[in-house]
């Protein structure tokens, strides 16, 4: 490691100075002429043509999917700009109506495909708690392994297409390489790389594999390692940082206005994880420290992420040592089927098995929002239930989809070269923004 | 459907009562939530809006007309990030059970709202009547909600006054219907296929 990569840990949450963020209102550009763009407080000279709106993507290569940005162009500094999205969407929560409850987390698991356990966990945590169940420790602290890994594997993912996008090519196959450790694991105890349907509601759908300690052992001696070694590559190398430094910077208050969250409202100073500051699982039992940075802008964003898995191999650690043995998932036989075994013997048990994978279970009327902390951001769940099989309504707040509102606002008054780092820097995930 | 009976802590009769703010039952089981939430009952923000907790969260029932007005207060008092906001069609539960004060209408716009210093969470239900699906816009209080409105209308066809840019998010522009109201149903749409290729 030559140089400090990392603003300094912050323990608590911190408040923002009190500004009237309303004069920030021009940093929301939109193209319609909502809002009065005031052109005075950018440092661009303007020529005596007029301003030149184009389009990147939806098909380029540094807009991780289908994103489209609407570009006003002064020469090469960009003015305002807007994404378009809905290229992917394929109404997901229309499909969640018409899903029970436990065929459910197979829909919800496609939608952020970076971090399908997330996705999995926050759908699992509301129908949990319409339900009022219960889920064994075990299953809990499962969970927990599962989740921070899922949140090394897509962290370096994203520092992966983020060297990609500057141009760091190794990168991009390094980052591939840490990946694909993790995703084996999921395949040996999930079944599947990705879009496990692992989490379920009642806990989870297998118990670890055997051996998994010597796996779940081998990859965080091995991650840590090898984030040092990324840290050589990137963090102190001149053209990574001309590139990264200064290149983006959003303000805590602009940030919290447009309701961004995870690393980008982090980056900008404010120490805010739900992990630490409203624990879900058993996140308060273990240690570890929220990251945050000073400046806001795409470096802060890329020390943000990289010491986040620095911090998740130090939780699975600890997850390590405190599994307790038990069940894997509840015992409540109104939400879980009969174990496999019972099937053979019991005529019954066949009967309950049938009834909950055909007709599921149903869920006492009521509402509830639950919220985890994905790799982007607050990743909710706003579930309406009938009392019937089926949700009456399945919300999800992804992440991603209200992050890139923040994308105007970063692209200000920075050049169109810069607006490859700094789309990267706020790692949409287009499955969840488009759903 | 909502805050029900059995859902809501209190008895009905004194949720009236508590509009105003007393605490005083902040004693009662339901975990470590309940007496904070109850600090916030007490917030001059809430005075006179029919509000009550379920499942040891705040949810508050404004009216349309002092929908910004209380979210505005909201934020004021801490509440600086507006986590989230949605759309909720109850065509099949038009007479579902609300907090008692507050008329059901077909839809529902729920917003929630996160107040970082606390670390407490909040919701905000708002009906909408079918027959004039307007709200006002909640961009001037928060400019976050900028895309989460234009989803609302785009899936449920609720307009929001101010807004700076009411137009479809995620589906075509000439799209025609909303997609997440109950009464358009799944495979409505006539789909095309190109004619099959003849044996040879």
């Amino acid at each position: 490691m030559s140089e400090p990569t990392a603003p300094a840990p912050a323990g608590q949450p911190t408040e923002p100075a009190e500004g009237d963020w309303a004069e920030h209102d021009s940093a929301v550009l939109r193209l319609p002429d909502g809002l009065v763009f005031d052109s005075d407080d950018l440092d661009v000279e303007f020529g005596e043509d007029e301003t030149m709106i184009i389009n990147m993507g939806p098909q380029h290569p540094s807009t991780h999917g289908v994103l489209r940005i609407m570009m006003e162009l002064e020469g090469e500094t960009v003015l305002r700009s807007k994404p378009v999205i809905g290229y992917l969407h394929t109404g997901m929560e229309k499909t969640g109506e018409e899903l029970t409850y436990v065929q459910g987390a197979t829909n919800v698991t496609r939608m952020d495909y970076l971090s399908p356990l997330h996705n999995e966990l926050v759908y699992s945590l509301a129908t949990e708690e319409l339900l009022g169940i219960e889920v064994p420790p075990r299953a809990t602290w499962i969970r927990m392994l599962m989740c921070e890994l899922n949140r090394i594997s897509s962290h370096v993912m994203w520092t992966a297409t983020n060297g990609m996008d500057l141009a760091s090519t190794s990168m991009m196959i390094y980052g591939f390489r840490e990946r694909e450790m993790i995703l084996s694991f999921f395949e040996k105890t999930t079944g599947l790389r990705m879009n496990h349907d692992y989490i379920r509601p009642g806990g989870v759908a297998a118990d670890l594999p055997d051996g998994w300690e010597d796996d779940v052992a081998a990859i965080i001696d091995t991650i840590p390692g090898r984030v040092d070694e990324y840290d050589e590559l990137l963090t102190g190398q001149p053209i990574f940082r001309e590139r990264c430094e200064g290149v983006g910077i959003i303000s805590p208050e602009v940030a919290l206005a447009l309701g961004a969250t995870g690393p980008i409202l982090r980056a900008s100073g404010v120490a805010w994880d739900l992990r630490q500051a409203m624990p879900y699982l058993y996140y308060d039992q273990v240690d570890f420290d929220v990251i945050a940075g000073t400046v806001g802008d795409t470096f802060d964003r890329y020390a943000v992420r990289l010491n986040e898995i620095r911090e998740s191999c130090r939780i699975v650690a600890q997850i390590l040592d405190k599994l307790p043995p038990g069940d894997y998932r509840s015992q409540d036989k109104k939400v879980t089927p009969p174990p496999r075994a019972r099937i053979d013997e019991s005529m019954e048990a066949l009967i309950h098995h049938f009834k909950i994978f055909t007709r599921g279970f149903e869920v006492p009327a009521g509402e509830a929002y639950a919220a985890v902390e994905s790799p982007r951001g607050e990743l909710g769940c706003y579930l309406v239930s009938d009392g019937t099989n089926k949700p009456y309504r399945l919300h999800v707040r992804a992440p991603s989809f209200v992050n890139l509102q923040s994308l105007p606002a970063l692209l200000r008054g920075g050049l169109i070269a810069d607006a490859i780092a700094i789309i990267s820097s706020v790692d949409p995930v287009m499955g969840e923004v488009d759903r | 459907m909502s805050g029900d009976a059995k859902v809501t802590e209190r008895p009905p009769a004194e949720l009236d009562a508590s509009e105003e703010s007393e605490p005083e039952d902040a004693g009662e089981p339901g975990g470590t939530e309940v007496p904070s939430a109850h600090d916030l009952l007490s917030l001059p923000a809430l005075a006179g809006v029919v509000s009550g907790i379920v499942r040891g969260q705040l949810v508050v029932h404004p009216s349309r007309e002092s929908y910004v007005a209380v979210v505005d207060a909201l934020r004021r008092a801490g509440f600086a990030l507006c986590s989230d906001l949605c759309a909720v069609d109850y065509l099949r539960h038009l007479d579902r059970e609300v907090l008692p004060g507050v008329e059901p209408e077909r839809f529902e716009v729920v917003v929630n709202l996160t107040s970082i210093t606390r670390a407490e969470r909040l919701r905000i239900r708002v009906q909408v009547p079918e027959r004039d699906p307007r709200l006002p816009t909640l961009f001037g209080v928060y400019p976050g909600t900028e895309a989460m409105e234009r989803e609302a209308y785009d899936m449920f066809g609720i307009v929001f006054d101010g807004h700076p840019d009411m137009t479809r998010i995620l589906m075509p522009d000439d799209w025609e219907g909303h997609p997440l109201r109950k009464d358009y149903s799944v495979g409505r749409v006539p789909v095309q296929f190109k004619e099959a290729p003849g044996p040879r």
